[in-house]
């Protein structure tokens, strides 16, 4: 019985500050709405009518919020399920962000900062979209091919990040914001070219993926949610037994606590690096593909969104490990799949999302900060945000 | 002793590059010269304004000029060889052997049209108006061991209150006087989690980024645009034309007739540079940037003079912002800085943490973007988007080391706490 007492007091003392720091910026997010709308200031003479204004306006941003990423009543008129609909979008933005953000979280396991979730993502996406449609092939087959065309390209595209580390030392930060403009300038080029234009369009639109290569809904016509949500988990299962249960992942684990320790043990930490970034770029890849074959189902300039970059802000809120960067990629992809619902029913735009989601990852890293705010002592500090320089 | 003397890394570095400029002119020859498809007559024009000597125009046949400055290329690697051979400084010869090679590259891209060269070397130098600020942010930064990810977030900020401000005030230079501020501002969060609370300076960096592209898109979907009248329709300097100097031919109108930005621009780099090697300051915040403990031992306050540095950092980024509004088209746009802030990065990277490296690094990557616009509207055997690469290209190259390693300042990104294991 202890053991679980520990384990569920270790679980409670780690979710401690990710909750905290979530609330925080909910609430500095409530204040921006409130205090942003010029109207309200008209109002100054009467101190509760002018903050009562401002805080109605940002309950009922948020409310949307909710509606938008949960249950909306008002779709209930037909079918009471129906409200859930915003529930399956959730899913739907969650499934891509949960292997971005697992690709974030297994490089900084391994100590690198994989800062190109974004470029291995549209790498992903650009492999999907070309098996999808240039090949026809039987039903799951043609599916199972197009994810693993992504996987293939991404990996590449992310091991070389590992493999210039491994020889050059040149470091992977600097490596993946360059590789990240490449790849969007790559990938407006490849929608200039003949191969990646659709009949009869001039703006930048692949022709759409084969009806035999998108994964199947699986409730049904009527919500977009698809079978991605289930592969983003199954695979973050996956990460979680390679980190903890296999050699390789041991291996990963050294090189990232201490690279000269490992090394010193014996392992290679070249072929370690490389083949992390390899992983990674296939992650972040898989996420391209899941995108592009569940719901997009063509490749278009702004295929990637920003699910490489709130990758990074996922895994520092899911403190590096598989199953937190699944709850924060479930908790962002309701942010952003509300978020439009509130910018289309409120004056409030989508981008105080971008506020939240810095202002979460901001106090998460400065648990002293957190601890001063609600005086507490016994809450777990982050170690995974300590500081590296260029060189090292 | 061995009769056989090791060459040294500076020796080994001149030996490579003075290679690597060979390979480039042959490459050009036959690239640009041999296998150039059609000869046809190529125009270089130059007048822009009135100068005191017109240079008109040049034209001359396209394959003749790829092979003549192909051939010049060649030459002056055989000449960067010569000065290796007796130990001897080569960047003259690589800077003159890369113009060769670049006119070369003009002639081969431009056969059969008009190249306006007075223009394009102007518009190089308002595009890297902004990296170049946000390189010397960099270099106060990260010469005294702070990481600065966060250039692209303090141009923005910059650019955001400048233009809100001029704006509400009708008036350029409230602009200009809170967009350093802004930046300031932007600094401190950095400074404060990064020298306080020991972040990683990187993630920090990214996150701050977030948090003002977030802000700014944020305030201007809801007040910039709604209320557009008042808070975004500043505006816009005017240049300043330098009486004599003005008229200097091709150099005058580029670079002296500008706005009081770009002056400020030409002075904080005068002052970046002299002060980090000839100044107490400098020498410290190089020191407290390789070698923070010895810094320290010597009495030096390591965190307060970091500290300041951002701050100082966060003001230049800032200034250079207010160009984009302005400095440039006055009102404000959603994420108008795009990635600007990433390519000062990448010059600062590029030019070896040195403020001139630094500005010769922006003026070729403006350089490039404003050839690669000019040529887009021409039409090239080149996709504009290839040459929208470059930047980012060179810099992956110039940090694998394929052609003389970078290094960056050894404690950068390091926290130093006094006593501590750092």
């Amino acid at each position: 019985m202890s053991k679980l007492k520990n384990y569920l007091d270790d679980t409670l003392k780690s979710i401690t500050l990710p909750l905290l720091a979530f609330f925080l910026a909910i609430l500095s997010g409530g204040l921006l709405i409130a205090f942003s709308d010029p109207k309200i200031y008209k109002l100054w003479k009467s101190p509760l009518e002018f903050l009562g204004t401002g805080f109605a306006s940002a309950g009922h941003a948020y409310l949307a919020l909710i509606q938008g990423s949960i249950f909306d009543g008002n779709l209930t008129s037909k079918n009471f399920l129906l409200g859930f609909y915003p529930l399956s979008e959730t899913f739907v933005v969650a499934a891509p962000l949960i292997l971005t953000g697992l690709s974030v979280t297994l490089a900084f396991r391994a100590g690198l900062f994989n800062i190109g979730a974004q470029g291995q993502f549209i790498f992903g996406a650009i492999g999907a979209s070309y098996v999808g449609f240039h090949y026809n092939l039987p039903p799951v087959i043609h599916a199972l091919a197009a994810i693993l065309g992504a996987i293939v390209l991404a990996g590449l595209w992310g091991g070389l990040v590992g493999f210039l580390k491994a020889r050059t030392g040149a470091h992977e930060v600097i490596v993946t914001i360059m590789l990240n403009y490449i790849s969007i300038y790559f990938l407006l080029w490849l929608l200039s070219t003949q191969t990646f234009l659709r009949k009869g369009r001039q703006d930048p639109i692949a022709p759409p993926v084969n009806e035999t290569a998108r994964l199947p809904k699986i409730f049904g016509m009527d919500y977009r949610i698809n079978l991605g949500i289930f592969i983003a988990l199954g695979v973050a299962y996956l990460i979680h037994i390679l980190l903890t249960r296999t050699t390789w992942g041991f291996q990963f684990r050294s090189v990232g606590a201490n690279t000269l320790a490992a090394k010193t043990a014996g392992m290679s930490v070249p072929f370690v690096m490389t083949s992390v970034m390899v992983i990674c770029g296939g992650l972040a890849g898989l996420g391209g593909a899941v995108q592009v074959l569940g719901s997009e189902y063509a490749l278009t300039a702004g295929v990637a969104g920003s699910f490489g970059f709130d990758a990074i802000t996922v895994a520092l809120l899911g403190r590096a490990k598989p199953l937190g960067t699944v709850l924060a990629a479930l908790l962002f992809g309701a942010l952003r799949a509300g978020g439009l619902t509130m910018q289309a029913n409120t004056t409030t735009p989508i981008d105080i999302v971008l506020v939240i989601q810095a202002l979460v990852v901001l106090f998460i890293a400065a648990p002293a900060m957190v601890r001063a705010i609600f005086r507490l002592k016994n809450v777990k500090s982050s170690s995974d945000m300590a500081a590296k320089g260029w060189n090292g | 002793m061995s009769k056989v003397s090791k060459l040294t890394p500076i020796q080994k570095r001149r030996q490579r590059g003075a290679f690597t400029l060979l390979i480039l002119s042959i490459g050009s020859l036959i690239g640009f010269g041999a296998l150039q498809k059609q000869s046809a007559p190529v125009t270089y024009k130059f007048v822009l304004e009135k100068e005191w000597i017109a240079i008109n125009e040049w034209t001359l046949d396209s394959r003749t000029g790829s092979y003549g400055f192909s051939i010049a290329a060649l030459l002056f690697s055989i000449w960067a060889f010569i000065q290796f051979r007796r130990n001897k400084k080569i960047q003259l010869q690589s800077a003159l052997g890369g113009f060769a090679i670049l006119m070369a590259f003009l002639c081969w891209a431009a056969s059969g049209k008009m190249i306006p060269f007075t223009g394009l070397l102007q518009g190089a130098l308002l595009l890297s108006v902004p990296l170049i600020f946000g390189a010397m942010a960099g270099v106060l930064c990260e010469r005294s061991g702070v990481i600065n990810i966060a250039i692209e977030g303090q141009l923005l900020a910059g650019a955001f209150a400048a233009g809100v401000v001029a704006s509400l005030t009708q008036n350029t230079t409230w602009g200009l006087i809170v967009a350093p501020l802004a930046g300031a501002l932007i600094s401190l969060i950095l400074a404060v989690f990064a020298i306080k609370f020991s972040i990683d300076q990187v993630i920090l960096g990214f996150v701050i980024n977030v948090l003002v592209i977030g802000m700014t898109n944020f305030l201007y979907k809801k007040l910039l645009i709604p209320y557009q009248n008042t808070w975004n329709s500043g505006p816009i300097l005017t240049p300043i034309e330098i009486p004599i100097l003005s008229k200097i031919p091709l150099l005058g109108p580029i670079f002296f007739n500008q706005t009081i930005i770009v002056y400020l621009m030409y002075l904080i780099v005068a002052v970046i540079h002299l002060s980090l090697f000839k100044t107490r300051w400098g020498l410290r915040t190089r020191a407290v940037g390789e070698h923070p403990t010895a810094a320290d031992s010597v009495g030096i306050k390591v965190n307060n003079l970091r500290f300041r540095n951002v701050i100082f950092a966060g003001l230049v980024a800032g200034l250079g912002g207010a160009y984009f509004t302005v400095g440039a088209v006055g009102a404000f746009g959603k994420e108008m800085t795009a990635g600007k802030g990433f390519i000062a990065l990448a010059a600062l990277i590029f030019g070896r943490w040195s403020p001139l490296g630094a500005v010769m690094a922006a003026l070729l990557f403006g350089f490039a973007d404003n050839l690669q616009g000019i040529l887009s509207i021409t039409g090239t055997p080149i996709p504009s988007e290839f040459m929208l690469m470059a930047p980012y290209i060179a810099t992956i190259i110039a940090v694998t080391g394929f052609v003389g390693r970078v290094r960056a300042p050894a404690a950068d990104g390091i926290p130093y706490n006094r006593g501590g294991s750092h």
